[in-house]
């Protein structure tokens, strides 16, 4: 078995891992926060890329700069569903809010097939196939430059998590709910920013995922089912185990389809997953039941 | 002789003819499938497409293909006089939602006569639904040898029989002047059952040939990341690649031979690079789609009954030119041609009949000629291996359709 190959597949999976990274880093802090599963998550991502596309093709916008009017977009979005759909949610709010986040996935779906079709397109830049020479391989620039965007993004929100009034209300949120509502945090608006923050982390995802496989509107299911099983792995609600699940996902399922075989590198990931659920049911940075109301 | 000087013979005359011709009407409206001309209501065709899922790209083709069929039909008085109303339903590129489907348009929408779905993962349970109640199965695009294995009657698929979609480009590549010939080959495909019978019958014909196998794997249907696949060929420094794909995978394994500068002397994929336009504006257009060649049994120019009507009426309702139609337009509107034949014979919707014509005859269709064996699998069907070549998918192989010699080797990405 040759090594560089391995090494390569460490490589390529913590770069897509970033990508991941970013788009399970939403939808952690939505359910850490709001106590909810947005499993439209996969779906704002689709749309953010269908945004960069319209972007780039008819005003041909560069995808990363795109992102200047996509990331505000899908905030001021995230921010209306979340006061149109989540926030009428009172009790089962974990139930229902599958229910209706599902039902906005589809919601996307269908007016995105009706907008574009079902064809399959592409998000095209110079930097899509592209690639440079590092240590004898080469790397495709679009993964590095997503990289380097997660970095900056999840950098960005841990600056507003740690160093930010808003972000201590929003940990505060994340501990405990109703004691953050007892002691005079406005939940509600923290939940709305939350949740806008959460779907616009989509666009940037939008731009790695759309730049680095083809996608259609139904594109969306393939990816929640790989998010969730991310935050499940990390710990639901925990930023810092979506990163290292991410990286973890990617590298796992990359090395076993270079050294055994690509069928099985899914199911690989899953049995280890099953053994870390076993030994730590809250996954692995995860809180343990009782965390909040 | 009788005498009719009396009124009341005459009403008693008059009564028994009216009689006469009401048994008469009663009589040519039954049958089982409704024959008569009297019946002006739609014929209905049920079918399930796939709008979502794995499959979408392809099945919004076929649904277009099925419908330029119905136009094309309504426009010229219909079928047995009467409409032609197509019924659908989504079927997510689920196997199991197709059986769902089928048991629907069946036993609740009461559809006269069905059409396959897209894919051979799809038509295996709509064939076994179908089959249940006793209707045909005509369909394009289920073509792998596990949909006739069944041991069913009722399922024809008006294609080329899947298994030998790649036999002439594996010949081709053998009857390289042996200086040209690669000597290694590449094969990565999907778990799936359309895709993986070509592949693995071509890599047994070229390995009998001399052409070593440096790299085999096979993929789960579900991959999304195939960068560590693309890897292992792009290791392997085959230089034939055969591919089992679909159009996101061949895409995601072109986007990575581009970023690792690797060219094969000849790549070939299932399918993808068949998806006219849709193809060009995944990998990047034209330039990079030089060289790449695809197995079908259709082309534009192709001299067959319609074929010219039909790419003129699929430009005319979806725009575009002759060179975006999808290669499952022309297998679908093929199912309607060979159905409408069959129907017309018969003068009757009864699908126990459809199924015995369908068995027999000999039908045409802008696919060319259709003539099925006992299993359903159309062997008159040609298999022909398409180049992309300066922006057009054209026939190169066998010589004698070709519109061009095969480009060998392909060109280096741009």
């Amino acid at each position: 078995m040759d090594l560089s190959l391995i090494a390569e597949a460490v490589v390529l999976g913590i770069l897509t891992g970033a990508v991941y990274a970013l788009m399970a880093s939403g939808l952690t802090l939505i359910f850490g926060v709001m106590d909810i599963i947005n499993i439209a998550q996969g779906a704002f991502v689709v749309l953010g890329a269908y945004l960069s596309y319209v972007l780039a093709q008819h005003l041909h916008i560069d995808l990363f700069v795109g992102l200047l009017i996509t990331m505000p977009v899908m905030f001021g979005l995230g921010v209306f569903v979340e006061w149109a759909f989540i926030r009428p949610l009172k009790r089962d709010r974990i139930m229902l809010s599958i229910l209706v986040t599902y039902a906005i996935a589809i919601i996307i779906e269908g007016l995105l097939g009706r907008i574009f079709s079902t064809d399959l397109v592409r998000l095209d830049a110079w930097y899509a196939t592209r690639s440079f020479n590092l240590f004898g391989f080469y790397i495709g620039y679009i993964y590095l430059f997503a990289f380097l965007l997660s970095v900056v993004l999840l950098g960005a929100l841990y600056l507003i998590l740690y160093r930010t009034k808003f972000g201590a209300s929003l940990r505060a949120a994340t501990q405990n709910r109703t004691a953050a509502q007892l002691i005079g945090i406005d939940v509600e608006r923290v939940s709305a920013l939350t949740f806008g923050i959460g779907v616009a982390l989509t666009a940037a995802g939008g731009v790695a995922f759309g730049a680095t496989n083809s996608f259609n509107p139904g594109s969306h299911y393939d990816l929640i089912s790989r998010l969730l099983v991310i935050i499940v792995l990390g710990g639901m609600g925990s930023l810092g185990g979506a990163l290292i699940a991410s990286f973890g996902m990617l590298v796992i399922e990359d090395v076993t389809a270079v050294v055994w075989e690509p069928k099985w590198s899914t199911t690989v990931f899953f049995i280890l997953l099953v053994l870390v659920l076993v030994v730590r049911p809250q996954g692995l940075f995860g809180q343990l039941a009782g965390r909040k109301e | 002789m009788i005498r009719l000087n009396s009124a009341r013979h005459l009403r008693t005359l008059g009564a028994i003819v009216a009689f006469s011709l009401l048994l008469a009407n009663l009589a040519a409206c039954g049958g089982g499938g409704g024959s008569t001309s009297t019946n002006t209501s739609p014929i209905k065709i049920g079918y399930t497409v796939s709008l979502t899922g794995d499959f979408s790209a392809d099945g919004k083709a076929i649904q277009q293909g099925y419908q330029l069929w119905a136009d094309t039909v309504n426009a010229h008085g219909g079928l047995l006089g009467r409409k032609v109303q197509l019924v659908s339903l989504d079927d997510a590129s689920n196997p199991d939602q197709v059986t769902t489907d089928y048991q629907k348009l069946i036993t609740v929408d009461k559809v006269d006569l069905t059409f396959g779905p897209f894919s051979t993962l799809l038509t295996k349970p709509a064939s076994v639904v179908a089959h249940r109640y006793g209707y045909a199965l005509p369909e394009g695009a289920g073509g792998g040898p596990s949909v006739f294995q069944q041991g069913l009657n009722n399922v024809f698929d008006v294609s080329l029989p899947v298994a030998n979609n790649l036999v002439s480009f594996a010949q081709w590549i053998l009857s390289l002047p042996a200086a040209q010939r690669p000597q290694t080959a590449a094969y990565a495909t999907e778990d799936d059952p359309f895709t993986q019978p070509q592949v693995d019958l071509a890599r047994q014909m070229l390995e009998q040939g001399g052409v070593h196998t440096s790299y085999y794997k096979v993929y789960a249907a579900e991959t999304t990341d195939f960068t560590p696949i693309a890897q292992g060929v792009i290791a392997s420094g085959a230089q034939v690649c055969v591919f089992g794909t679909l159009l996101p995978d061949v895409t995601a394994f072109i986007q990575a031979f581009k970023q690792q500068h690797f060219n094969p002397q000849a790549l070939i994929a299932t399918a993808g690079p068949d998806q006219g336009s849709q193809f060009l504006t995944n990998v990047g257009g034209a330039q990079t789609a030089e060289g790449i060649f695809v197995p079908n049994g259709w082309y534009p120019e192709l001299n067959a009954p319609g074929n010219q009507a039909m790419v003129n009426a699929y430009i005319a309702k979806y725009g575009g030119t002759a060179a975006d139609v999808s290669s499952d337009v022309p297998e679908a509107y093929s199912v309607g041609q060979v159905v409408q034949q069959a129907v017309t014979q018969n003068n009757s919707l009864d699908n126990a009949k459809l199924i015995q014509t369908l068995h027999s005859a000999t039908f045409d269709s802008v696919q060319g000629k259709v003539k099925f064996d006992a299993t359903g699998q159309n062997t008159m069907a040609t298999a022909y291996q398409f180049q992309w070549q300066s922006g057009k998918l054209i026939p190169v192989f066998p010589s004698s359709v070709a519109a061009a010699p095969p480009e060998f080797p392909k060109p280096k990405w741009p």
